[in-house]
C-alpha cells in the first residue's frame, strides 16, 4: 500500500518538476505510438470499408483472419521485425534496427488488425443504412467508401482511438526492436519494464501513472480538436 | 487539424536530425542485466564519452541474447560474463577475441530466516545442496544468461539434478528475478552488484559468499566486421583500449555501494 502512495506521489513529483529524462521518454513514446496509429489508421481504416461495400467470396474468410490478428502476440511481432531488420536479415541494409522507426513499424502491424477490424464493424453497419441511397445515385465504388468514411468519421475515430491504446501501453514488441537504448530508444512502457527489474517498484509505477495520464491527454486532445462529444450536441 | 499536421512533421524533423547528428560516433554495446543493474555504466559511460567521444548505446539482455545479437551484426560489441558461451561464439567466427576486464563474484540470497542452513555451508556446493536437500523454494533465472550458467554449473558440481516444486525457473533478467524471490522467500544465485543494487530485498538476506566458484569474470568481446561490413570496429577498439586504461581501472575499483567494492579491475595490458 505504502508502495502505491509513493508512485503517486513520485508520480507528481516528476510531472512538477518536468524531469527532462522523463520529457524525452515520454515525447518518444508518444512520436512512436501516434505514428503508428496513424499509418495504421492510413491502411486499415480503408481496408476496413473496402470490407463492408465489397461481397467476394473469401470475405468471410478475410473478415474472420483479421479478426483474429487483434489477438497478435506483440513478442511475436517484435521477434518477426527483429529478424527482418537484424543486419543478418533480408531488410537489414537499412540499419533501421534498434530506431524510432523500426519501432513504429512494429506497432504499426500489432494495431492495424484492430483499427480496420473495428472500422469494418462501424462501416457495416452505416453501409446497410446507406446503401439504397448510395446505390440509387448510382455512385462509384470509390465514392461510396469515401462518403461512407467521412459520415462514420466518429466510430472511425474510436477505431484509431483503440489502436492508439494497444499501441502505447505495448512493450514487447519494442523491447526487442528498439532495444530500450537511453537517449535512444527508451519509452515509457520499456523504462516500467527496467525499473521494475531494478525493484524500483515506486518508480516503475509512478511511470505507469504518467503513461496513463498521457493516454487520457491525447483522448481528451482528439475530442476537443474533432468537436465531439460536446454538452448540447449528439 | 492544418496546424496540428504541421507540428507532427516538425516533429518527425527534429527527431530525424537528431538521430543523425547523434549516429556519427555511436557505438551499440550488447551487456548483461547483471552489469546494468549494478549502477556501474552510469559512472563508466559519461566518462567514455568525455575521454574518446564515443557514445555508447547499451542493450540491456541476457547473454545468450547478446552473444545472438553481435552474431548477428546488430551491436558492435559484447559484454558478457560466460567464458565457455563466449568460447564457443568466438569458434564459430563471430567476433575478433576475448578480453577480460574485470570480475565481481555471485552471492547465495535467501530468506533471512535460513530455513534450509545454505549460510553455514562451507563451499557453494554446500549451500546448494542444503537448499535441495531441504526442497527449499529456490528461484532460477532460467534465461540461458551467465548467471543462470554458474548457477548450473554448481548444480552439476554439487551433483543434483534441480527439479520439483521447489526449483522454479522464471526466464527473466536478473532484477525480475529478484522480485520473484523476494515474493516467495526463496533462495536464488544473484551477482553481488546487482544484489546490492536491488532496492525491493523485502525479507532476503545475503547468506553465502566467497567460494572461488563463485567467481565472475566479465569479458569484452568486438563482434568480427568481416562477417558483418556494418560493424565499427574502429570504435569497438577503442573503447577496449578505454576499457583496459588506467582511468577505466580506477572508476572499476572506486565503483562502491554501502562501503562495499563491486568490481575488480583484471585487464592485462596489450602485448
Amino acid at each position: 500500500m505504502n508502495e502505491i502512495l509513493g508512485a503517486i506521489a513520485q508520480a507528481f513529483h516528476l510531472l512538477v518538476t518536468v524531469d527532462r529524462d522523463l520529457i524525452e521518454i515520454a515525447a518518444l513514446s508518444l512520436f512512436v505510438s501516434l505514428g503508428a496509429t496513424l499509418l495504421a489508421s492510413l491502411v486499415g481504416l480503408p481496408l476496413g470499408a473496402w470490407l463492408a461495400v465489397n461481397r467476394f467470396p473469401a470475405r468471410r474468410y478475410v473478415i474472420a483472419v483479421l479478426n483474429a490478428l487483434m489477438g497478435l502476440p506483440p513478442v511475436v511481432v517484435g521477434l518477426v521485425v527483429y529478424l527482418l531488420f537484424s543486419r543478418a536479415g533480408p531488410l537489414g541494409v537499412f540499419g533501421l534496427l534498434f530506431t524510432p522507426w523500426v519501432m513504429i513499424l512494429a506497432q504499426t502491424i500489432i494495431i492495424t488488425p484492430i483499427i480496420a477490424s473495428i472500422a469494418h464493424q462501424a462501416i457495416r453497419d452505416l453501409w446497410a443504412d446507406y446503401h439504397d441511397l448510395l446505390i440509387s445515385l448510382n455512385t462509384t465504388r470509390g465514392q461510396r467508401i469515401r462518403a461512407l468514411l467521412w459520415d462514420g468519421r466518429r466510430a472511425l475515430l474510436t477505431a484509431s482511438l483503440a489502436g492508439f491504446g494497444r499501441a502505447i501501453g505495448e512493450v514487447g514488441a519494442i523491447m526487442i526492436v528498439g532495444g530500450n537504448i537511453d537517449h535512444a530508444t527508451r519509452v515509457l512502457t520499456t523504462a516500467i519494464a527496467l525499473e521494475t527489474g531494478k525493484g524500483n517498484l515506486a518508480l516503475a509505477l509512478a511511470l505507469g501513472l504518467v503513461l496513463v495520464a498521457l493516454a487520457i491527454a491525447v483522448n481528451l486532445a482528439v475530442h476537443i480538436v474533432s468537436q465531439t462529444e460536446r454538452r448540447g450536441r449528439w | 487539424m492544418k496546424r496540428s499536421i504541421g507540428f507532427v512533421f516538425s516533429a518527425v524533423l527534429t527527431l530525424m536530425t537528431l538521430a543523425t547528428t547523434a549516429m556519427a560516433e555511436d557505438l551499440k554495446l550488447a551487456v548483461t542485466t547483471s552489469f546494468a543493474n549494478s549502477g556501474l555504466a552510469e559512472i563508466l559511460l559519461p566518462a567514455i564519452a568525455e575521454d574518446t567521444g564515443i557514445n555508447v548505446q547499451l542493450l540491456v539482455v541476457g547473454t545468450g541474447q547478446a552473444l545472438e545479437l553481435g552474431a548477428n551484426g546488430d551491436v558492435d560489441a559484447v559484454l558478457v560474463h560466460s567464458k565457455a558461451a563466449e568460447e564457443k561464439w568466438l569458434a564459430e567466427g563471430n567476433g575478433t577475441h576475448r578480453r577480460e576486464i574485470m570480475y565481481n563474484d555471485f552471492v547465495v540470497v535467501g530468506p533471512s530466516a535460513d530455513p534450509a542452513g545454505a549460510g553455514s555451508a562451507g563451499s557453494a556446493t554446500g549451500a546448494f545442496t542444503a537448499i535441495a536437500t531441504a526442497k527449499a523454494p529456490f528461484v532460477s533465472r532460467g534465461d540461458d544468461s551467465g548467471t543462470h550458467k554458474a548457477e548450473l554449473a554448481i548444480w552439476k558440481a554439487a551433483g543434483i539434478t534441480p527439479e520439483g516444486d521447489w526449483y522454479k525457473s522464471v526466464g527473466q533478467g536478473m532484477g525480475a528475478a529478484l522480485n520473484t524471490a523476494a515474493g516467495l522467500d526463496a533462495y536464488i544465485l544473484a551477482d553481488r552488484a546487482s544484489w546490492l543494487n536491488f532496492a525491493n530485498k523485502a525479507g532476503l538476506a545475503l547468506l553465502y559468499q566467497g567460494d572461488p566458484a563463485l567467481f565472475n569474470q566479465y569479458a569484452y568481446l568486438p563482434v568480427n566486421a568481416e562477417k558483418h561490413a556494418s560493424v565499427r570496429a574502429d570504435l569497438a577498439a577503442r573503447l577496449e583500449d578505454w576499457l583496459v586504461s588506467d582511468r577505466a581501472r580506477g572508476l572499476i575499483e572506486g565503483y562502491e555501494i554501502g562501503g562495499q567494492q563491486l568490481f575488480h579491475f583484471n585487464a592485462q595490458p596489450a602485448g
